[in-house]
């Protein structure tokens, strides 16, 4: 493997900068890499060479002419296919859209473009970002690089393995109720999920548009600020954006890569631990606890109540945007379109490129949505998911009325093996056990690899208050900084 | 809490939550047809996890306000001015069907008997 796609982010683009390196090199080592491991991976739905390519060449004729660059110009990077970029196959991981390719770009494409960022193809994910591992993918599951045999997380799996194996140095993904930070913590990389509204959901293939979020993954904590700080600020094409200043993510990973946490009040929430956790799991995250004290952090157990209501509030909240949001699936303007013979209905059709178009879990969820939201039970199930959601909130505020940042694995679990939850959407759903709290109340949240357990990496999730993201990467980065970095150990993928 | 391992629905799940038929109605509602292949998955699955979501009816919020959107925010508007849109080849590019520039529906009326 070329030496090009071990380094960071911040190096790729330092050396491109000092003329080291052509961004063409970068993107075609990349290229390389993918050619040799993805057939093993399967990380992308589709990679644009000539499109790669033909960005990293336009990057070294600006650097040419002495225009200063961009902090990420001639980087790769590897794009969830729930983001659209015009001209590209966008799928969202579904049969309804195969060979859509969007009239427009999202504004995360556009700003990553802008920046000079090379775009190399469209990764895997679970259909329509519901899942945790992948296999809910129309187009086959993921690999996790760390064991072939397991997923690499879910729902922007595609994006995790992609950086995990060295295809790319950078990915986006999207965070619903966990869908960054369980798969960077299960691939040993770092993923972060902004405060809800940091980042622009425009062009970004709605799921549940009150808990959506794309978030950058990297292998380190720096690569992912410097990646946030692209695609972070005001859009005015999404009426959710926040209209702020971005937070400073890049000054903490800096300042955190230090190591000096004195000062920093950390809590350990009580209700995302114990029993049901896997024991190596619940064995990393204590000694990183342990870690965070030594860097000088004061560390005080924290109470959140309401946390384990999370599990059924998302449950109810995020099926039910699901249900109303994908009835733009109607097989008139584009997508796939079946049964429509001449003889059957407007309604027939619809109905009948639904079924042929979605898969069972996005099904499962339509379905459950359309319960919850159904007259008579409502107030039973939806009023009563977004009171419950009120409490989360007020469960955060109060605890960050005592600490800076709370701390909690990022999922109860390592990576699992394909197939063995699939069949049990229960068994599937509690790997979001740790990550929903954060997404119901729209903070921000990391998670940063802390080590292994039976050889598989486990993540520390970082949570802060709405707005202070900033925190998550400080903490963050100082915690980096002070352990081994476990992607260090991840095993060669042989061809 | 919920136990993470314990992928039973646990005490709030009353059988007969959600029969068959029901799973049905629902699909019609949503257009969606399903096979009866389905019908049969489905509705044992919908019944344990609505057996596990309505755990929140546990929680007294009698007085709690419901919260639809994390960060509170009034309506947003900008200036009513006219700008591009995208270009009418460009998007019917897309279209499962068209017809003369426009998109081509499957049939909306039924026949006059």
């Amino acid at each position: 493997m070329s030496e090009l796609t071990r380094l960071s982010a911040a190096d790729i683009a330092a050396k491109v900068a000092a003329g080291e390196v052509s961004a063409l090199e970068v993107a075609q080592a990349h290229l390389d890499r993918i050619a040799a491991v993805d057939g093993q991976v399967h990380a992308f739905l589709h990679v644009d060479a000539d499109g790669a390519l033909a960005a990293a060449r336009a990057v070294d004729e600006r650097r040419a002419t002495g225009a200063v660059l961009s902090p990420l110009a001639g980087v790769p990077l590897a794009m969830k296919d729930v983001v659209v970029t015009q001209g590209l196959p966008t799928t969202a991981g579904s049969k309804i859209l195969e060979g859509w390719r969007p009239p427009y770009d999202a504004t995360i494409t556009r700003r990553v473009k802008d920046a000079g960022i090379v775009l190399l193809g469209k990764t895997n994910m679970d259909e329509f970002a519901m899942g945790s591992s992948t296999e809910n993918s129309a187009y086959g599951p993921s690999h996790n690089p760390w064991d072939l045999s397991r997923i690499p997380g879910g729902s922007s799996g595609g994006s995790s393995a992609a950086v995990a194996a060295f295809e790319a140095p950078l990915a986006i993904g999207t965070d619903t109720g966990g869908s960054v930070r369980q798969p960077a913590a299960v691939t040993g990389i770092v993923g972060h999920k902004p405060t809800y509204g940091a980042v622009s959901r425009y062009g970004l293939i709605a799921f549940s548009s009150s808990l959506d979020q794309a978030g950058p993954f990297g292998r380190t904590v720096l690569d992912a600020a410097l990646l946030h700080e692209v695609i972070a600020g005001h859009d005015p094409a999404d009426s959710t954006s926040i209209a702020g200043p971005v937070a400073p993510v890049v000054a903490a990973a800096r300042d955190g890569a230090c190591g000096d946490l004195s000062g920093v009040r950390i809590g350990v929430v009580r209700e995302l631990g114990g029993e049901g956790y896997q024991p190596g799991v619940l064995a990393s995250f204590e000694a990183a606890v342990e870690t965070l004290r030594g860097l000088g952090a004061e560390i005080r157990e924290v109470s959140c109540p309401h946390f384990g209501y999370a599990l059924a509030a998302y449950y109810l909240i995020a099926p039910s945007e699901c249900s109303s949001n994908l009835a733009r699936f109607d097989a008139v303007r584009y997508g796939l379109r079946a049964g429509d013979d001449g003889v059957n209905s407007l309604e027939d059709v619809m109905s009948l490129t639904r079924q042929a178009g979605f898969g069972p879990e996005v099904k499962r969820r339509i379905i459950i949505g359309t319960y919850a939201l159904s007259s008579g039970y409502y107030e039973a199930y939806y009023g009563q998911a977004q009171k419950v959601r009120t409490l989360i909130a007020r469960d955060f505020a109060a605890a960050f009325e005592r600490v800076d940042v709370l701390v909690s694995p990022s999922s109860p679990f390592v990576a699992f093996g394909i197939g063995e939850r699939i069949a049990d959407p229960m068994a599937m759903y509690v790997n979001d056990l740790c990550t929903l709290p954060a997404s119901l109340a729209g903070t921000p949240a990391i998670s940063v690899p802390c080590g292994l357990s039976e050889g598989l990496p486990v993540g520390l999730q970082v949570m802060a208050p709405a707005l202070r993201d900033e925190r998550c990467y400080r903490v963050g980065a100082a915690f980096e900084a002070a352990v081994e970095p476990t992607l260090a150990s991840i095993p060669e993928l042989v061809r | 809490m919920p136990d993470a391992t314990d992928t039973s629905p646990g005490t709030a799940a009353p059988s007969g939550i959600i029969s068959r038929e029901e799973v049905a109605h629902l699909a019609r509602l949503a257009r969606l047809a399903v096979s009866d292949d389905e019908l049969d998955i489905f509705a044992g699955q919908l019944e344990v996890i609505l057996g596990a979501v309505a755990r929140v009816g546990e929680v007294a919020a009698a007085d709690i306000p419901p919260t639809s959107h994390a960060v509170t925010m009034t309506n947003v508007f900008r200036p009513d001015e006219v700008c591009a849109s995208l270009p009418r080849d460009a998007v019917l590019a897309a279209a499962p069907a068209v017809e003369d520039h426009k998109f081509r529906v499957p049939r909306i009326l039924l026949d006059e008997a």
